[in-house]
Order: structure tokens, then sequence, then C-alpha cells
């Protein structure tokens, strides 16, 4: 039985992955989550993270992302992101400069907790992509 | 009559705006193409995100604490209209056509006793609109010496717009942009982004309602989104507008070169007119004195 269904990652200026996969892991608002073929319908939203899709050979694909919005419909995910990146082509000036932008705006004590949260978070996944 | 030099020198002179008409028209095609295809790469992010939108506002139950985005203020006083043109010159009646729109609906605000408020971007519409309307901008900016206008520009606009929503500085919001169809034809819009315009496709969801799963709440995720939705739809205005100026500087300069093109031939024909006249006059002059001896 075909367990594929469709994922694509699209940024305001293209679509920037669109292939059936096998599963795909988000880091979603509360917490990562997989989704599988037949998963309910969902709309969340994502907080920095690195989202990983399982193609049909196995093979992993990984995207970093800032901020987002997820839909999922009918086997179709669709990922909404400004900010989607291939890790491939991540380069550490890139994880350098975003690090030091969200250290910056760390120390603006006028942040609310929420945002004080997801750029931890986000300070945190970077940290995992230098490794 | 002007004479032989004058006229040698108007021809040299609409060769050379010719060729530059239709080296602008080449550069303008390439552009075009260009244009084009990021104006459709960016086409499925803005319908997705739409798509989106309606999915969730139409299960929305309690429309009170909804969104201001979604519902508006309740009031519709003041008026914010975002004129988006570009900056340089040289493109047809492009930026006219804008502005033209515009300040149709300009007039019928201010008949109405609303509070207008223009925001400008691009250099252009500042100056056809601040002469008449000069006291109504409120802000303006422009991308002079930008190459190519990218998301981040269009969220900073999207981030002025919503600080003066939150501010309460307007009840409602417009963008006025031109609309890539083909070549040929751009048609100006008037887009309302505050609050969300969704009569369009709302019948095909309608049935949808509770269908889907959210996390967090619905309310939640469209405080989230919306904000987003305006950039995403700012900058889709810019996608458009760039195909669109390029299209009608093509056409623009393609007509330039046509029309330089007559206007040479209508002073070669005089030129070699006055010429031949010239020499007539000076050969019956010449047999009209050999002819008196």
């Amino acid at each position: 039985m075909e367990e594929n269904f469709k994922l694509e990652i699209i940024s305001p200026e293209k679509i920037i992955y669109s292939q059936d996969t096998k599963m795909v892991t988000l880091p979603s608002y509360e917490g990562d989550m997989s989704i599988l073929k037949n998963h309910i319908s969902i709309i969340t939203f994502l907080r920095p993270g690195i989202i990983r899709a399982q193609n049909k050979e196995g093979n992993f694909e990984e995207f970093f992302v800032q901020d987002g919005t997820v839909e999922y419909f009918n086997d179709n995910l669709v990922v909404l992101s400004a900010s989607a990146i291939n890790v491939k082509s991540l380069s550490k000036e890139f994880v350098d400069n975003l690090n030091k932008d969200t250290k910056d705006k760390l120390a603006d004590k006028n942040i609310t907790d929420h945002d004080r949260y997801i750029l931890n978070h986000k300070l945190d996944v970077l940290k995992e992509i230098r490794v | 009559m002007p004479s032989l030099d004058d006229l040698k020198k108007r021809i040299t002179s609409v060769k050379s705006t010719q060729k530059i008409t239709k080296a602008m028209k080449m550069v303008a095609a390439a552009k075009l193409r260009k244009a084009q295809e990021s104006a459709e790469k960016g086409r499925p992010f803005s319908e997705k995100m739409n798509n989106i939108i309606l999915n969730l506002s139409s299960s929305i139950s309690d429309k009170e604490s909804a969104s201001k985005f979604l519902v508006g203020t309740g009031k519709d006083n003041v008026y914010l209209c975002v004129v988006i043109t570009a900056d340089r010159g040289l493109c047809g009646g492009f930026n006219t056509n804008i502005c033209r729109k515009a300040k149709n609906y300009f007039e019928k605000i201010l008949k109405e006793g609303k509070t207008l408020k223009i925001f400008t971007v691009g250099s252009k519409g500042h100056d056809q609109l601040k002469r008449v309307y000069g006291s109504y901008i409120i802000e303006k900016t422009n991308f002079k010496g930008f190459k190519n206008i990218s998301y981040k520009e269009a969220e900073e606009i999207g981030k002025k717009i919503i600080k003066l929503f939150n501010d309460n500085k307007f009840d409602v919001c417009k963008i006025f942009y031109n609309k890539f169809k083909n070549v040929i034809t751009q048609i100006p819009q008037a887009q309302q982004i505050i609050p969300i315009e969704n009569v369009q496709n709302k019948n095909e969801y309608k049935n949808l309602e509770n269908f889907y799963e959210f996390e967090p709440e619905e309310n939640e995720i469209l405080e989230d989104l919306l904000p987003r939705n305006i950039s995403t739809q700012i900058f889709k205005a810019f996608l458009e507008n760039a195909a669109s100026e390029q299209g009608s500087r093509m056409t623009a300069m393609d007509n330039a070169t046509r029309n330089a093109g007559d206007l040479v031939d209508k002073l070669t024909i005089t030129y070699n007119r006055s010429r031949q006249a010239a020499i007539t006059k000076e050969l019956i002059e010449i047999i009209s004195g050999a002819e008196s001896l």
C-alpha cells in the first residue's frame, strides 16, 4: 500500500520543496510532531527548528525554519514559511549572524516571556546545527 | 521652412532617441520575463495563505473575540490607503493609472466625510499625489537603489502598517497596485487588507466547518497569521507591480520606437524635398541668367 503523501514547503518567493514523503517531523508550536499519511486535518504554526522529511527511498531532507504555518489537509502537507532554508545550503556566516541577532534581541528587556522562550529555543536549534 | 542643416540635425536627434527607446524596450523585455517568473512563483504562497485563513475564519464560532485584523475595529471612520507605484517613469500609463484609481477612491472617501490617510510606496506615486493630497500623506517610502525587492522589504512595510493599526490610527486599510494580466493589459486594483475581505471562495469552504484540528486555538493562530498575511499581500502587490511596470514600459517603449521611426521617415521626405527644391531653384536661376544674356 502507498504510504506516501505530498509535502510542499513554500516561501513567498518560490516553492522550495515539493515531493512525496513518507514521514515529516515538524517543530510545531507545542513541540515536535511527526506526520504520517492519513493524519487528521490540522492547522498549526511553527517555532524555530528543523523540518525533517523522509522521502520514498528513506533518505532524509532537512530544512531550517524560523517561523511558519502548517496545514495538513487531504494528504497534502503545506508548510508556509518566509525563512525556510535547506540545511545543506546553510552557511556558517548565516548561522553566526542569526545567532548574534537572536542574542541581541534577547538582551532587549522589553520582550514578552513568550518571545523570550522562542528566542532561547532558536539559540538551542542554532547550536545544534553548528555541531 | 527649416533649413537643410536644421532638418539634418532633427533627423539625427530623433534617430538617437529611437536607439534609446529601442534599448529600453529590450531591457524591459528581459526584466519582464524575470519579473513575470517571480510573480508566478510567488502566487502559491499567497493562495495557500488565503486558503488557510478562510478555513480558520469560517471555523471561528465566536466572532466577538476574533482578531481585529479579521473583523475590523467596528468602525470605518479612518481610511489608510497604501498606494504602491514604481520609482521610475517612462513606463506609459503605469503610475498614472494607479494614481487615478486611488484619486477616485480618495474623492469618494472625502465626500463621505471620512478621514483619509495616505501611505505612498514608490517615488512616482508620491510625486503625483503630493500636489493635491500632500496634507493627507502620513508616510512615504521608496526603493530607489534596490535591485530586487524581496520579502524583507514587504515585511517592513507590513510592520509599519500593523503598528499604525495597533495604535488605532486607522480602521480600514486598502492597497492600490497594478495587477499583471498580460504585457499589454495591467489592471489597477484596490484591495482591502484590513479587515480582510473574504467574500471570494467563501462558499466553497462553508461546508468544512469544524473540520480541522487546531493547535493552539483558532484565535491564537489567527493572531499570529493575520499580521503575516498583510506582509504577504503587500509582497504579492510588489510582484504584480514589478511585472506590470516592465510590461507597461515595454509597450510604451515599443510605441515610442515606432513613432520615432515614423517621424524619421517624415523628416527625411521633407529633407529630400527641400534639397530638391533648392537644386531646382538654383537651376532656374542659372537658366534664367543665361537666357537674359
